[in-house]
């Protein structure tokens, strides 16, 4: 037997923007049933390549071949056309569209007619991917989205899947059950390319590796036969950087979270029920979770902006702060830094000093209502230095700058605020791995300055890095917040596919431990008001 | 019982602009577009409709230049807020400002000319029937072919394959864009639709419901058609019962007079205006009914990163 | 409509800043595309209104040749002459004194994306307050009548502009519509007044109220000319609007909300009172405005109290680059194409509707030049690919 034709095989392939190189001579084979992983941290190009195979981008230069021939893909259309299907990391699906809806979209016409609903029914039980195609998407979790993203490209039966970054929306368990999945497609023939930056799940998934670094190829290997480290210097060029971490000191509790419930304000939103939470000077509580589990809902109403009704379900030292508004919150002493950078977090179009302005003017930046010019660039170009941001200078709009440098810019422009609580929400996500490993050290100092940290994230292998107790949110419920010492990934991924929730007080009704898992066949018993 | 009947097809007679004006600008909205300039292509659709009519003495020459006209002008709103990315409310004030000031630049010389408009149906023994005669069968044609638009509309959004993909541009265009769809071309076909029904709307005024030409004479009725797609939560069968209600506040006016009711007749013009407001702030108050059929993209430009 | 909020107005914002797209073909192998810019150009937002300026009149040019005048003859007309001489420039000022108020306040809250379009009736009743207080007082020679009127107006205007602001804030209601709305509203109830209780008894059964008196009157600013006092008042509110806006930290604020309603929510930012301070400071205004057109050239209350100017105003707001000195430049070019207008008309027989449509016309080219602030225009020609064509392609 002869050595098979690639499926996919890039050569040369180049992409330019103004101020980036995002591939530079890229060269990529994916063999016929191959699981096939795209490697590298942010900014690496691995999205702006597979837009590229997917025809959403078109390259400066280089060439494609599609079983042995040479295409121009120029658009998505023509892509599914040859077989490619793509699992966005973003999903791509419309929320007041049912199931059935967003599948027809992406069908040709003629296929997407009478029999559709027959056709999502077989693929979807042949591959443990339940759906009821008269669902309205908004009112599905997370992980059940992913499915119907997954149901729509096999419905167009691809020969080459692109999988974007799936598993960032799942629990540890519900990744095992996609990797189930994939492979039987895989033994179908199916080729397919997996991008990550996860190492552990590309050793256990897939039989090739090509890993990429600031736009180019910087090696191949059989990720079965490397290690996490050896990866790891492929993908950033170095070891990977590890904060420093001494024992907690916690001390008193600065922020108390007192049976706050909260119904959602959006349709498409979660409601929170009786969460209780305490962060103690000097110790960094994490939040674990799959998102759309009331994450945002929570951020919303400890940061106020989003007050609730009772004053006391939230305190600040002690002082009922439920009613007030973000403003008098961070009057009090409070800092947050939201998932969102750029239109949350910082105006794009305004500069660094003024987006400096937009939460600190407490810091002597205004008299008689005025702003003080000097004062409001001083302190951002302190911060800049302070935590190195790479910038044009105070005068730099927010949206010049990459996300990681924006990132550290805005934590840094809360720590500088001295806070005496300071909540993060994704601190380093779609952060490079520099920045990342730079703001979680600023988390940890903070702790040390004996300050009460709480951190939202999605990634399991942050939070255990930096925290001293951690929790799970699921179906808008809160688990109770464990020492890091007692516990283990699995547990943690058995609490956020939601296991506590039964005992919680209102439980019963509710409960669905898959529905925040997205892997039961009754999605209907998910936590998501209509 | 007759005076009844009167009553109907006086109120179905003043709703049909409201109708067209409204179906347009649903179909817009759909697409995530918010074009303000419903004021000023339904000006420009009267004076084209209106100076046609009265040129060529054929009123249906003029509904035709009415409807390209209004597509035309909606073409301006186009380029600028679809291909330039300009702010959309700015975009639909410039419209309707510029329509406003086109059309009484154009109708100068309209004014107070008289034209034989398009008249009601006359059926030989149908429309002679009682009551039934006159309720079904004696509206002007234009009115019935506002409810074939309605129907098309309706037809059109919820039951092809082209509609829901208007209805998928215009909830989320990322998406639209990354599956494939032409985003900016499905949306100026929207807005070419909704210039079109404007232009419709206006000819109806300028040849069949007055007919005549003055300036400003739609007086505000492009800027209502607005708050009825809102009215409507962007479902087309409101549309089509708010219209009716709307015109019914009109006729109110004419109805209080011929009552003899002592009152200003500045108040009953009013009316029309007030009802607007209150029902806009009854409907309005329901953020979730808002947020759930609002097009989730409305009034935000899209750039499809490339 | 959403009447969940306001529409996402100068928020521009593209994920990246290498982002490029919905390019114009231009031939069929060299193409024009635009490009986000990674900042946005200050010199384009300086030069987009002279360039928009510019192609108005390049249109104006067309449209007299069109219409069969000399195009220079027709310029002279338009643009020359009304400003020929001291009456001219006077009168030139005196119409640019309400734009420049109506406009600074109305920039104040289009920045915080409050989008008031409803000055014209703020400014009717604005005059109406003023001016029902100069009818009530026919005798006083009191020289506070005057601020009193003024006052009363601002308070009538904000009071007119309150409706919106509390039906956006209490139930949602889209400001857009209602405050336009209360522009119809607005005029059928100046035209009540004017036709029933308000009208002048030795008026002919003119629909107009009594001519007001000396007291109730601004001074003129020089014997034989039209200019008032109020143009002071409109340059006190242009300084006024130029500390709050640029240099205060709730202009500062409000600038945030109209730019990134998050941000703004982020920060703390009461969205309520933004749209508040947004319309009230509006109304206000246009209030003023109201009273200084009523107590001013006309004198008395009548339903054409004014050419428009509460809609000229949003114009002038946008080519001013809501800014209070780009408003007073831009309200300038806006006085002066209503005199043109008036000048056409007499001079050239042009129907004065010409103004009307130039102001539009000033706007779409705004809107079109206002692009290259934060996009860029690049030539691009096709990649060479030796890619030969697909099968089936």
């Amino acid at each position: 037997m002869s050595v098979p034709s690639p499926r996919l095989a890039l050569r040369g392939i180049t992409k330019a923007y103004p101020s980036v190189v995002a591939n530079d001579d890229i060269a990529l084979d994916v063999l016929p049933g191959e699981i096939h992983a795209v490697l590298g941290e942010n900014g690496a190009g691995k999205s702006t390549l597979m837009k590229i195979i997917y025809g959403v981008v078109k390259p400066d230069r280089g060439t494609i071949a599609w079983e042995g021939s040479p295409v121009v893909i120029a658009n998505p259309a023509r892509a599914r056309r040859l077989g490619i299907g793509m699992v966005f990391q973003h999903f791509s699906l419309f929320e007041t569209l049912t199931v059935a809806e967003n599948i027809a979209l992406a069908l040709e016409a003629d296929r997407a007619g009478p029999g559709l609903s027959q056709r999502i029914g077989d693929v979807s039980a042949h591959y443990g991917l339940p759906l009821e195609p008269d669902r309205h998407v908004h009112t599905m979790s997370v992980g059940e989205r992913q499915r119907v993203e997954i149901v729509r490209c096999l419905l167009q039966g691809p020969r080459l899947l692109i999988m974007d970054e799936p598993t960032s929306v799942l629990t540890p368990q519900a990744v095992e059950k996609l990797f189930e999945t994939l492979r039987t497609l895989a033994s179908e023939g199916c080729s397919i390319l997996y991008i990550s930056h996860k190492l552990d799940e590309i050793r256990a998934l897939c039989q090739k590796a090509t890993v990429l670094r600031a736009g180019r190829v910087t090696g191949t290997c059989d990720p079965r036969e490397e290690t996490s480290e050896s990866l790891a210097r492929m993908m950033i060029g170095g070891d990977l950087p590890r904060p420093r971490h001494a024992a907690a000191k916690a001390g008193a509790e600065r922020l108390a979270v007192d049976h706050l419930t909260l119904p959602a304000d959006d349709p498409f939103g979660t409601s929170l029920h009786a969460i209780s939470l305490a962060v103690r000077a000097g110790e960094i509580v994490g939040i674990a979770g799959v998102s759309g589990n009331g994450q945002k809902e929570l951020m919303a109403a400890l940061s106020g902006e989003r007050p609730v009704d009772d004053a006391n379900a939230i305190r600040l030292d002690g002082a009922p702060v439920g009613t007030l508004d973000a403003a008098k919150r961070r009057a009090m002493g409070l800092a947050f830094v939201p998932e969102e950078r750029l239109g949350r977090g910082a105006v794009p179009e305004l500069s660094l000093a003024e987006n400096a302005l937009l939460t600190a003017h407490r810091q002597s930046m205004v008299s008689r209502g005025f702003v003080r010019s000097e004062a409001v660039r001083t302190y951002a170009e302190d911060t800049i230095r302070a935590f190195g941001v790479k910038a044009g200078g105070p005068h730099a709009a927010a949206r010049s700058l990459s996300g990681g440098n924006l990132q550290k810019y805005i934590v840094g422009r809360e720590i500088r605020q001295k806070p005496r609580v300071m909540i993060a929400a994704q601190p380093t996500w779609g952060v490079d791995v520099g920045a990342a490993a730079q703001i979680r050290q600023a988390l940890i100092d903070l702790r040390e300055a004996g300050v009460a940290v709480l951190v939202v994230s999605e990634e399991l292998d942050e939070l255990f890095e930096i925290c001293d107790r951690l929790a799970v949110i699921a179906q808008g419920r809160l688990s109770e917040a464990k020492d890091i010492a007692d516990t283990n990934a699995g547990e943690i991924g058995q609490l956020m596919a939601g296991s506590f929730v039964a005992a919680g007080p209102h439980g019963q009704r509710r409960f669905s431990p898959a529905g925040a898992l997205g892997l039961d066949a009754e999605p209907g018993t998910g936590d998501r008001e209509p | 019982m007759d005076q009844f009947a009167q009553l109907i097809v006086l109120t179905l007679a003043a709703g049909t602009p409201l109708v067209y004006a409204a179906l347009g600008e649903l179909v817009t909205e759909k697409s995530g577009v918010l074009n303000l300039g419903v004021e000023g292509m339904m000006l420009v659709g009267a004076v084209a409709s209106f100076a046609v009519a009265a040129t060529t003495k054929s009123p249906w020459l003029g509904v035709g230049a009415g409807i390209l006209a209004g597509a035309a002008v909606s073409m301006i709103f186009a380029v600028l807020a679809l291909s330039l990315m300009s702010n959309q409310v700015a975009t639909g004030l410039a419209l309707s400002l510029f329509g406003v000031g086109l059309s009484a630049f154009l109708g100068l010389e309209y004014v107070s000319v008289v034209i034989e408009g398009i008249r009601p149906l006359a059926v030989p023994g149908l429309s002679d029937l009682p009551i039934v005669g006159k309720l079904l069968f004696a509206h002007n044609p234009l009115v019935y072919l506002s409810l074939a638009l309605f129907a098309a509309v309706h037809w059109f959004l919820y039951r092809t394959r082209a509609g829901l993909v208007v209805r998928a541009v215009g909830e989320s265009p990322q998406s639209a864009h990354a599956i494939g769809y032409p985003v900016i071309a499905i949306r100026y076909m929207a807005v070419l639709f909704g210039g079109a029904c404007s232009g419709l709307a206006g000819a109806y005024l300028a040849v069949a419901y007055t007919p005549l030409w003055v300036e400003g004479m739609t007086a505000g009725r492009g800027w209502i058609a607005l708050a009825l797609v809102v009215f409507a939560t962007w479902k087309p069968w409101r549309v089509l019962a708010g219209a009716y209600l709307f015109g019914g506040v009109t006729l109110a006016q004419f109805q209080a007079q011929a009552l003899g009711l002592e009152m200003p007749s500045q108040f009953l013009s009013m009316l029309p205006y007030v009802a607007t407001i209150v029902v806009l702030a009854i409907i309005s108050r329901d953020a979730t009914t808002i947020r759930l059929n609002a097009p989730a993209s409305l009034g935000k430009p899209f750039h499809a990163g490339a | 409509m959403s009447a969940a909020g306001p529409p996402q107005g100068a928020n521009r914002s593209p994920t990246g800043g290498s982002a490029a797209a919905n390019a114009a073909s231009v031939g069929g192998s060299i193409r024009l595309r635009l490009e986000a810019r990674p900042e946005p150009s200050r010199l384009a937002g300086w030069l987009s209104p002279l360039a928009a300026a510019l192609a108005t009149l390049v249109v104006g040019f067309v449209l007299f040749s069109w219409l069969g005048k000399n195009p220079f003859t027709a310029f002279h007309a338009f643009f020359v002459k009304p400003v020929a001489d001291a009456y001219g420039v006077s009168e030139l000022l005196l119409k640019a004194s309400p734009l420049i108020l109506i406009a600074t306040g109305l920039a104040a809250g289009y920045r915080a994306n409050v989008w008031n379009i409803g000055a014209e009736g703020q400014l009717l009743v604005g005059a109406v307050a003023g001016g029902g207080l100069a009818l009530a007082f026919p005798e006083t020679t009191s020289p506070l009548l005057l601020p009193a009127m003024i006052v009363a107006g601002a308070l009538g205007g904000m009071a007119w502009a309150a409706i919106p602001a509390f039906l956006r804030t209490r139930f949602n209601a889209n400001e857009i519509l209602v405050s336009l709305m209360l522009v119809y509203v607005a005029t059928h109830l100046l035209s009540w007044l004017v036709h029933g209780p308000w009208r002048d008894p030795e008026g002919f059964n003119f629909p107009q109220s009594r001519l007001f008196h000396e007291a109730a009157l601004l001074p003129p600013l020089f014997e034989g000319l039209r200019v008032n006092a109020g143009l002071f008042v409109a340059l006190a509110v242009v300084a006024a609007g130029y500390l709050f806006m640029q240099k205060s930290l709730a202009g500062f604020q409000m600038r945030v909300a109209g730019l990134a309603p998050a941000a703004a929510n982020y920060a703390g930012i009461s969205s309520n009172r933004n749209v508040w301070m947004g319309l009230l400071i509006g109304g206000g205004c246009a209030g003023v405005a109201g009273v200084q057109e009523a107590a001013g050239p006309v004198g008395q209350l009548l339903p054409t109290l004014s050419p428009g100017y509460g809609f000229a105003a949003i114009i002038v707001a946008f080519v001013g680059r809501l800014h209070p000195v780009g408003v007073v430049f831009a309200a300038l070019l806006m006085s002066l194409l209503y005199l043109g207008g008036e000048s056409a008309q007499l001079n050239l027989a042009l129907p004065s509707a010409v103004t009307g449509l130039f102001q539009g016309t000033l706007l779409f080219f705004l809107l079109a030049a206002d692009v290259l602030i934060h996009y860029r225009l690049r030539v691009v020609r096709p990649a060479r690919t030796p890619v030969p064509v697909p099968k089936g392609a």
